[in-house]
């Protein structure tokens, strides 16, 4: 049943939002010139496309991201049942940690952390 | 009940074990449709309807209250009145807002992309909502309990991000695609933090869903039974919920003088209006979560077997209490997030990342690990049931 619940609150997201537009797709004026769709730039002419380039540095944190966050997912069950496991499971996942933590080191030392490389 | 850690908390933790059966389960809004299916489909039609129109009205209600008290706050931390015109001290400012908004066109960028242009607002408004199914504001008062409730939270809270990437990359406009990229840089680094701040509360008490770690706080609240840690899981938890929350001083993904809008320069009309409320819905969800997780939620403020001081606490009838505890706890946070928009300056994107991984995320381990040991050891207070 809380799955279902969650089914259905995804439903009502959608619902929400093209209701939304639905309504306003009614209720609002509807004029648009080729000034008002052109990108916003503070009045400026844009230049060029806006597919631009950007810092390679985001998809780094981005790659980061993933093991960190996957290992924070595998940490779950083990904080759940910590009690039952002991000292044993805690060595264990220090020793997890460990691996990870060389790997943010590593990642350290090589200037990934850094903006402006 | 839940098949996991209860037994285990049985025969491991005494204090959790004790406290939990004195309490009266109440069920929750889906625990009741799902009983109610065993006599008939439209008993459960009927909770299920009641669950959703809730969300729904708390969703639309979050907004209009809460654009109400940022911008009261906002004032008179500026010496200012803050809206004063619509309604009696301007109550009715965000609804005159509202309707403005419903009546003014939806320009869509010549050259973007259609579809995900309007796919955004609703992965922002979707995590929003699934997110508020889930928040515990009093025993029965919540739509969903399930037991991998944090994973839940995780899960979901990863979705908005979405949103946002998709909103800017869609808009066609250099400050949308900046704003978005910052924003998903952002919270996706933050998210480790949120998750590790988590995890403390998880290790001290041994359960994932929700209303049992509040009937874990029965002898008092995690942040004053952890011994420490809990309070450096709180801190942690509190700055990198801001950063989730694109609030200052982590606003970089609109900072108003640089990116104009960020990744909603380009929605105009109803559709900015949903990631809007998104944006307050969820400044109300992460305090909530932070009241559930490490300030005990519906419950009044106990210390251990106390029993005079507990006695005075228990003062209020029992049906409004937990409304009115997890309502001034709720209350204090959200002021607390709008304190930090007007004390502290906005980072730098390079400031930004060192604060995540040069020093949350090795302090947020080095937590974690500590605060396993104070829980193997059991150093935290008041570890035996009265």
């Amino acid at each position: 049943m809380d799955y279902l619940f969650v089914f259905l609150f995804v439903c009502l997201g959608v619902a929400m939002v093209l209701g939304g537009i639905l309504a306003s797709y009614l209720l609002a004026p509807r004029n648009p010139t080729k000034v008002k769709q052109s990108p916003y730039e503070c009045g400026e002419e844009t230049i060029g496309s806006s597919s631009i380039n950007f810092n390679v540095a985001y998809y780094l944190f981005a790659i980061l991201f993933l093991v960190f966050d996957v290992e924070a997912a595998f940490l779950f069950p083990w904080a759940v049942v910590l009690r039952e496991l002991g000292i044993i499971g805690l060595i264990e996942v220090l020793m997890f940690v460990l691996v990870l933590v060389v790997g943010l080191v590593y990642a350290w030392k090589k200037g990934v952390l850094e903006w402006e490389s | 009940m839940n098949l996991i850690s209860t037994p285990l908390l049985a025969q491991a933790d005494p204090a959790s074990a004790g406290a939990a059966p004195s309490m009266e389960r109440v069920p929750t809004v889906s625990e009741r449709a799902a009983e109610a299916l065993q006599h008939g489909i439209w008993g459960a039609a009927f909770y299920i309807v009641i669950g959703l129109v809730a969300v729904l009205i708390v969703v639309s209600v979050l907004g209009l209250v809460m654009s109400y008290i940022e911008r009261k706050v906002a004032g008179h931390f500026q010496c200012r009145l803050g809206p004063m015109r619509v309604g009696p001290h301007g109550i009715l400012q965000s609804l005159a807002d509202g309707i403005k908004l419903l009546f003014k066109e939806g320009i869509e960028p010549g050259h973007g992309d259609k579809v995900i242009f309007i796919g955004a607002p609703i992965f922002s408004i979707t995590a929003t909502i699934l997110l508020l199914a889930i928040v515990p504001v009093a025993p029965g008062i919540q739509v969903v309990d399930m037991n991998v409730g944090v994973v839940y939270i995780a899960a979901v809270s990863g979705i908005g991000v979405m949103g946002i990437l998709m909103g800017g990359w869609s808009s066609d406009n250099k400050w949308s695609l900046l704003g978005a990229m910052r924003a998903g840089a952002q919270m996706i680094s933050y998210e480790i933090s949120l998750t590790i701040a988590i995890l403390v509360v998880v290790m001290f008490s041994g359960t994932l869903r929700v209303s049992e770690i509040i009937e874990s706080q029965q002898q008092g609240w995690w942040i004053w039974r952890g011994h420490g840690v809990a309070i450096v899981a709180f801190c942690l938890y509190l700055i990198a919920s801001t950063a989730e929350l694109n609030r200052t001083p982590f606003d970089l993904p609109e900072g108003e003088s640089e990116l104009t809008g960020g990744y909603h320069t380009e929605y105009s009309g109803l559709r900015f209006s949903f990631f809007f409320l998104a944006e307050f819905a969820n400044l109300f969800v992460f305090s909530a979560l932070a009241t559930t997780f490490f300030l005990g939620g519906w419950l009044p403020f106990h210390i251990g077997d106390y029993e005079g001081f507990n006695r005075v606490m228990d003062i209020l009838p029992p049906v409004i209490s937990p409304l009115f505890w997890f309502g001034i706890k709720c209350t204090a946070l959200i002021f607390l997030l709008m304190w930090f928009r007007w004390t502290f300056p906005r980072l730098r994107m390079d400031q930004l990342m060192r604060l995540e991984w040069k020093v949350l995320l090795p302090f947020g381990f080095a937590n974690l690990i500590l605060a396993a040991t104070v829980v193997l050891t059991g150093l935290y207070f008041f570890p035996t049931a009265t």
